[in-house]
Parts: C-alpha cells; structure tokens; sequence
C-alpha cells in the first residue's frame, strides 16, 4: 500500500523515521499544551500529517523536534480558534481543581503538578513546557512561538513565578514533610 | 466526566492505581540540594510520563495516512 514517491524516495523514509520519533515527545507537548490526552492525540495525529506533507520543506540533519512542534503549536492555536475548545477547556480545568479538594492531605502528585500547569496563561504554559519540560533553548523555544527572545525568557520567568507560587499556596496542610519517597 | 479523568494524568483520587502517573512529589515545593526548584523536576516527570507511554493503537493508522497523504 506504499506509494510510489515512498518507493522510490529513500529520504522519506529517513523523514518518517524521525518524523515517528518526535512523536511521543509531540504527545507530551500537545497535553501540556491543551491538557486533554484525546484533543492532543488528535492534534499530534493531525500535526504529523502536516509534517509530513511539508516534508520537502524541511532540510535534513535541522531539528525535526523544533520544527514539529512548530507545526504542531500553530495548529493548535488554529484549532482553538475554530473550533472554540478553550471554552470547554477552561470548563474541564475548573473540574480538576474540584476534583483535587478531598486530596489535600497528600503529597504533591503528579496531578498537582499538572492542574498548576493549566492554570497558567496559554503563553506562559508554552514557554515552560518547550524550556523548562522539553529542553529547547530560549533562542528555539522563541522560534517555535514566534516571538522574540526577550519574550520568551520574560514568559519563562512568569511561568516559573507562577508554578511555584501555585504549588506553594495550593495544600491547606503544608504537606511539605509528608515525604513517602 | 468520570471516564474523561481517568484519561488524563491527574487522577488525585485514585490512589489505588499506583502507576507512575501517581508519582509522588514529595519535594515539589522546596528548593532542592542543586538549587533546582522542586516543581522544575516535578514539571519533566510530568512530561516525561506522557513521552514514556506507549502509543496509542490510534496511531498505528498514522503510517497509512503518512502513505495516503501524498499531496503535496
């Protein structure tokens, strides 16, 4: 069921090959991203296609993890703004917090982590999560958001700022001495 | 509502579930020996923990549609 230009082109298969690489790396920025594992399966599905039939833009041995999320990024951004899932969102964050209330008592878990993720700005998210989580540069990072450098640290800062404030205020208890490893 | 939490990581109340998605964080709020904020450590486990698992069987039509997707 190949095609022909995926016969007879052996740099396609090199592109997919790196193309399926990035993806578990595109699954975990596009559910920082959107918080919902269903939307961000979609949108990496849906950004790997992209990738893949831009492919001849893309210049081997360049960053195919950077150029990826870019694609992937700008169509979540589109997504949202057509589809209007922020809205729904929003409603789904709101839910967890609920849903951590009778959890208080415990240690920080990883579901902690991730409610304070989503209550930051969607900027802010982003720059954490493609500098503080994924590895990129802020000069990378910067690109990817198209958006000056100076700006991306700015958001980085913010982020930081933010997540540890959040994750400071969050328990009632101050569970901070409940260590259990 | 129920089914749609059990898909995402946060799942607070499941504690019985002790997979690695309920790793505890014990340390997220206090600067470590390093200097590196707790939460910054706590920030790529949750990233990783997503990277770690394995794909969904959705993807497995990804390589057809990588196939298909010939137009461009």
């Amino acid at each position: 069921m190949m095609t022909e230009r995926t016969r007879t082109c052996p740099s396609d298969e090199g592109f997919r090959a790196e193309l399926l690489a990035v993806l578990p790396h595109l699954r975990a920025f596009a559910r920082g991203l959107s918080g919902r594992p269903d939307f961000a399966d979609d949108l990496v599905q849906e950004a790997a296609i992209k990738a893949w039939s831009a492919r001849d833009r893309y210049q081997p041995g360049t960053n195919m993890r950077a150029w990826t999320f870019a694609i992937l990024r700008n169509h979540y951004l589109s997504e949202l703004r057509r589809n209007k899932r922020q809205a729904a969102f929003d409603e789904g964050a709101a839910e967890r917090l609920l849903v951590m209330e009778p959890d208080q008592e415990a240690p920080l878990h990883l579901g902690d982590m991730e409610t304070a993720l989503q209550q930051l700005t969607p900027e802010r998210r982003e720059a954490v999560l493609l500098v503080g989580a994924s590895g990129f540069s802020y000069e990378e990072a910067a690109a990817i958001s198209e958006c000056p450098i100076g700006t991306m640290k700015s958001r980085v800062a913010r982020a930081r700022a933010d997540l540890a404030r959040i994750l400071d205020t969050h328990p009632r208890t101050g569970a901070t001495s409940s260590r259990t490893g | 509502m129920v089914g749609e939490r059990e898909l995402v990581l946060n799942q607070p109340s499941g504690r019985k579930n002790c997979g690695k998605v309920h790793e505890l964080l014990p340390d997220v709020r206090k600067p470590r020996e390093d200097g590196e904020p707790g939460w910054a450590s706590g920030l790529r486990k949750l990233y990783n923990s997503v990277i770690e698992e394995p794909l969904p069987d959705s993807f497995q039509d990804l390589l057809k549609k990588l196939d298909d997707s010939d137009d461009d």
